[in-house]
């Protein structure tokens, strides 16, 4: 038995992991790892880009940070957070992830990403495909009118939009009412079936939120907010998001 | 929600448009709802909606399932981040769960999951259609209308269509 502890040197020191740390709850366990590897062996981006979760936690243990933040496969990662589910000690890796990437500079993140959140910051309706309060409104009446003739089975049915005081506020994907319209539909079908109490808003509606995968804590607030906002100008009780 | 109003009777949902077909699906468990929302009460309630509108015969799971999903790799901003190549690569995993079951369809509850497991099929041959719950929740309703059917394949563009004049 040795009667010291063996101590390594020159190591250096993992200042990004100590930072994130700060940043969780229970420090997301960044110190816990038992490099078992359960994260990497389930880990569909594991290989990637030669990276793995166990190699990029332990890389940040090391404190490796030049590599790791510089390193693409923080984008690879979806932070489906299947790697905290799986481990035996709850390691918050999805969360280093995250925060490596907003330490990127906007100008080297992901163009696609940093688009759809800088167009979703330009209306209150959140849309990363830039449709604005009247597009939207336009769309789903022109749509409703056109299913209450078309299937009067349905000539009642409702898609209101800025209804006060309905129970449930509905979003929606951009996708549908900017590409392909007749894919509202059939929710707004069972929504009328179940006799559900629903409204959409010209604010807010846009389901999807790019800033969050940008890693741009303002910019994603402030979308959650304005949508928070909409949801309670109108008085809404449920926030209901969709497939 | 879906789950609850069937239980309900709010719904009626019926799979004997698939007795005779036999067509058979399994399903995409998201991420964001279950694993990182939910868990796997939802999971159970999506299998639940998900047998009433195609047949519990007509069912099979992936594996692993439910709050041990594999992610399909549409999630994150993947779709926009430009990494193609990777983005298959790690779609690939999801895409081999999906051919191991040989279902015809792939139900996806999600709009990410959606957009890249439609991408990954493309990839592999096509050998499964991937489909919206609310497009199968129609269809078992009876009140699917012909234009509401671009994510369903051949073998049911024709399936009780619900005011089938109304084609454009």
């Amino acid at each position: 038995m040795s009667d010291s502890a063996i101590k390594i040197g020159g190591a250096r020191k993992s200042a990004f992991k100590d930072k994130v740390m700060t940043l969780l709850p229970e420090g997301g366990n960044l110190n816990a790892c038992l490099t078992c590897g359960a994260c990497a062996s389930g880990c569909p981006a594991t290989g990637l880009d030669g990276m793995d979760p166990r190699k990029f936690l332990r890389m940040a243990a090391l404190g490796m940070d030049e590599e790791i933040l510089n390193s693409n496969w923080v984008w690879l990662c979806s932070m489906c957070t299947r790697c905290v589910y799986v481990c035996p000690m709850q390691i918050n890796i999805p969360q280093l992830v995250f925060n490596a990437r907003a330490t990127w500079k906007k100008e080297d993140k992901p163009k696609g990403i940093i688009g759809s959140c800088d167009m979703a910051l330009r209306n209150d309706t959140c849309s990363a495909m830039g449709a604005n309060e009247e597009d939207f409104q336009f769309v789903v009446e022109d749509v409703l009118e056109e299913y209450q003739e078309a299937q009067p089975e349905f000539a009642e049915m409702k898609a209101d939009v800025n209804r006060e005081g309905a129970y449930y506020f509905l979003n929606q994907n951009s996708r549908e009412p900017v590409t392909e319209p007749d894919e509202m539909v059939p929710l707004w079908k069972i929504m009328s079936l179940a006799g559900a109490d629903w409204t959409y808003g010209t604010k807010g509606w846009a389901a999807e939120n790019y800033c969050m995968f940008a890693a741009d804590d303002e910019s994603w607030e402030k979308i959650v907010r304005t949508k928070v906002k909409a949801v309670e100008d109108l008085g809404c009780k449920v926030w209901l998001n969709t497939e | 929600m879906y789950a609850q109003w069937i239980r309900e009777g709010k719904l009626t949902p019926s799979s004997d448009w698939n007795k005779e077909r036999g067509v058979t699906f399994t399903v995409q468990d998201p991420c964001q709802l279950v694993r990182k929302s939910f868990g796997d009460p939802v999971a159970e309630d999506l299998r639940y909606v998900v047998k009433a509108v195609v047949g519990e015969e007509n069912f099979i799971d992936m594996t692993p399932n439910r709050s041990n999903n594999f992610c399909c790799g549409g999630g994150g901003g993947y779709l926009q981040s430009g990494f193609q190549e990777q983005r298959r690569a790690y779609g690939q995993t999801k895409a081999n769960q999906i051919l191991a079951t040989k279902a015809d369809y792939c139900i996806t509850p999600c709009h990410n999951c959606h957009a890249q497991v439609h991408d990954m099929a493309e990839v592999n041959d096509h050998a499964w259609d991937t489909v919206h719950l609310w497009t199968l929740l129609c269809l078992s309703l009876g009140i699917l209308g012909p234009n509401e059917r671009e994510y369903l394949g051949d073998d049911l563009k024709e399936v009780d269509v619900f005011h089938p004049e109304s084609a454009m």
